[in-house]
């Protein structure tokens, strides 16, 4: 092919290695691994979220202080270091037969899923607490006082008015945690950013590769954000304009 | 099992000295990145923010596609844009510590700049009507109006990335600079103890980032609370 003059310098593009050679199938390969990781890592730490998220605003202090130390502690931890702790170090304390076991099962992308769920799940519980507690308690109260019950309450007041409120951070969150995702590289896991990677291993053709591997990412995250958007849109209260902060850190 | 702490005091040298402050033969640092690399990346995004808020569209476009394109990607996959691109285009290896910096002032300037943009928009237009009216420029009525009070209410937020950005600098690892993240890496394989000293850096990162929000706390309530956002 003819050399191209890009940036001032001659650069031979060759787009063909992105499907020639079996390069096509990586490239779908890392993009279901980036899928399915971030979609069980997602939901479990949604699952810790709402458990930690509702702890820290529970009316008993211990129970408040375990959400806070769970939340404080793994947030505040880079999730490349949570990665190697759990992929390196956590089978350490593991009998042999059981880290052997783990290894033939897949124990870079279940260390993967785990560093994932346990990290966001103490961001995404950052989320549901502003979101409980972004909700006025004068909301429950007059829901208590038409005769509802407290889990009527919860059922037909507050949830459905802290979901509402909670979309934006959430939905900026999850696609956080899709984009955190490509850290799971570096303990081996075939994710996209490694397939992108090992594509420009084998060729040479580093700007091809992560060409690809960018719009991948770009098409996923605007696409979910685009979709999110709607339906926060759908769902939308006329005249509810309160909205909670983003999630710290 | 059982636990060999000595191994953290053996090393705390290389992963202290070494990995967190940049102090030693292999340069690099967690710390040697971090400090240059939110200032310099305040800067591009405060440039970058008021780009957005600007009335032309070929000024506010060219801001609005680098804060959503910066957005929707990895920083993995930027850093490995630089790595390996510069080299090809320039048909030299730049070290390790330049890419990375320029990979984390470049990402995070596009969240920074929409703190800044945030932060500019609270301030109440009535405010700006006032600067104007009495006659400041524009450079003057954002030296000495806006800023001052959109600083005041962006700090919160900008601490808070500050914090992501000091985590974030773990990912220059992954290229082979010598930060704390590496450097546990390195004494981890020769000693075969990846439990004591990842935990170990874990709470290294922990005490550092967690020092810092409890700075911003204290900043936040020395400044009283933000105008029009009553905390």
């Amino acid at each position: 092919m003819i050399p191209v003059l890009f940036l001032g310098l001659s650069y031979d593009f060759r787009w063909s290695v992105l499907w020639t050679d079996g390069h096509g199938g990586w490239i779908l390969e890392g993009v279901l691994t980036t899928l399915k990781l971030s979609a069980l890592g997602w939901v479990i730490a949604c699952l810790l979220g709402i458990v930690f998220g509702a702890m820290r605003t529970a009316p008993v202090r211990i129970i408040r202080w375990a959400g806070a130390a769970y939340v404080e502690f793994f947030r505040n931890v880079p999730l490349l270091v949570w990665l190697f702790f759990w992929y390196f170090g956590a089978p350490q304390i593991l009998p042999q037969s059981a880290q052997e076991w783990f290894n033939r099962h897949g124990a870079e992308f279940w260390s993967a899923v785990l560093g994932l769920s346990v990290y966001h799940g103490a961001r995404m519980a950052e989320v549901i607490r502003a979101g409980i507690q972004s909700i006025p308690r004068t909301q429950f109260e007059a829901a208590v006082s038409t005769g509802l019950s407290v889990v009527e309450a919860y059922r037909y007041v507050i949830l459905p008015l802290a979901l509402r409120l909670i979309i934006p951070p959430a939905t900026n969150e999850s696609l956080n945690l899709l984009k955190n995702s490509s850290l799971a590289l570096t303990i081996g896991v075939a994710e996209l950013t490694f397939m992108t990677r090992q594509i420009e291993t084998y060729t040479a053709k580093a700007f091809e590769a992560f060409t690809a591997g960018t719009l991948i990412y770009l098409i996923l995250c605007l696409g979910i954000a685009a979709v999110m958007g709607q339906v926060e849109r759908s769902f939308q209260i006329p005249g509810l304009i309160a909205r909670v902060g983003r999630a710290e850190h | 099992m059982t636990f060999d702490w000595a191994v953290i005091v053996s090393n705390w040298k290389f992963l202290i000295l070494q990995g967190l402050m940049g102090i030693g033969a292999f340069g690099g640092g967690t710390l040697r990145l971090a400090i240059p690399a939110i200032v310099l990346g305040f800067m591009l995004g405060v440039v970058i923010g008021l780009c957005r808020l600007a009335q032309r569209p070929w000024i506010r476009y060219p801001a609005v596609l680098y804060v959503e394109f910066f957005r929707g990607v990895p920083l993995v996959m930027v850093i490995f844009w630089f790595w390996f691109l510069i080299p090809q285009m320039t048909g030299q290896r730049l070290p390790e510590y330049t890419v990375a910096l320029t990979a984390f002032v470049v990402f995070e300037a596009a969240y920074l700049a929409e703190i800044v943009r945030a932060g500019i928009q609270s301030v109440p237009r009535s405010q700006i009507d006032a600067a104007a009216s009495s006659g400041l420029s524009y450079l003057q009525m954002m030296r000495h109006v806006i800023l001052p009070q959109a600083i005041r209410n962006m700090i919160p937020s900008l601490v808070t990335q500050f914090i992501v950005l000091f985590k974030d600098t773990s990912l220059a690892s992954i290229i082979g600079m010598m930060d704390l993240t590496k450097a546990a890496q390195i004494v981890s394989q020769r000693e075969i103890r990846p439990f004591e000293l990842y935990l170990f850096i874990a709470v290294v990162y922990w005490i550092c980032t967690y020092s810092m929000s409890r700075f911003s706390r204290r900043l936040e309530l020395r400044l009283g609370s933000p105008m029009g956002n009553p905390a």
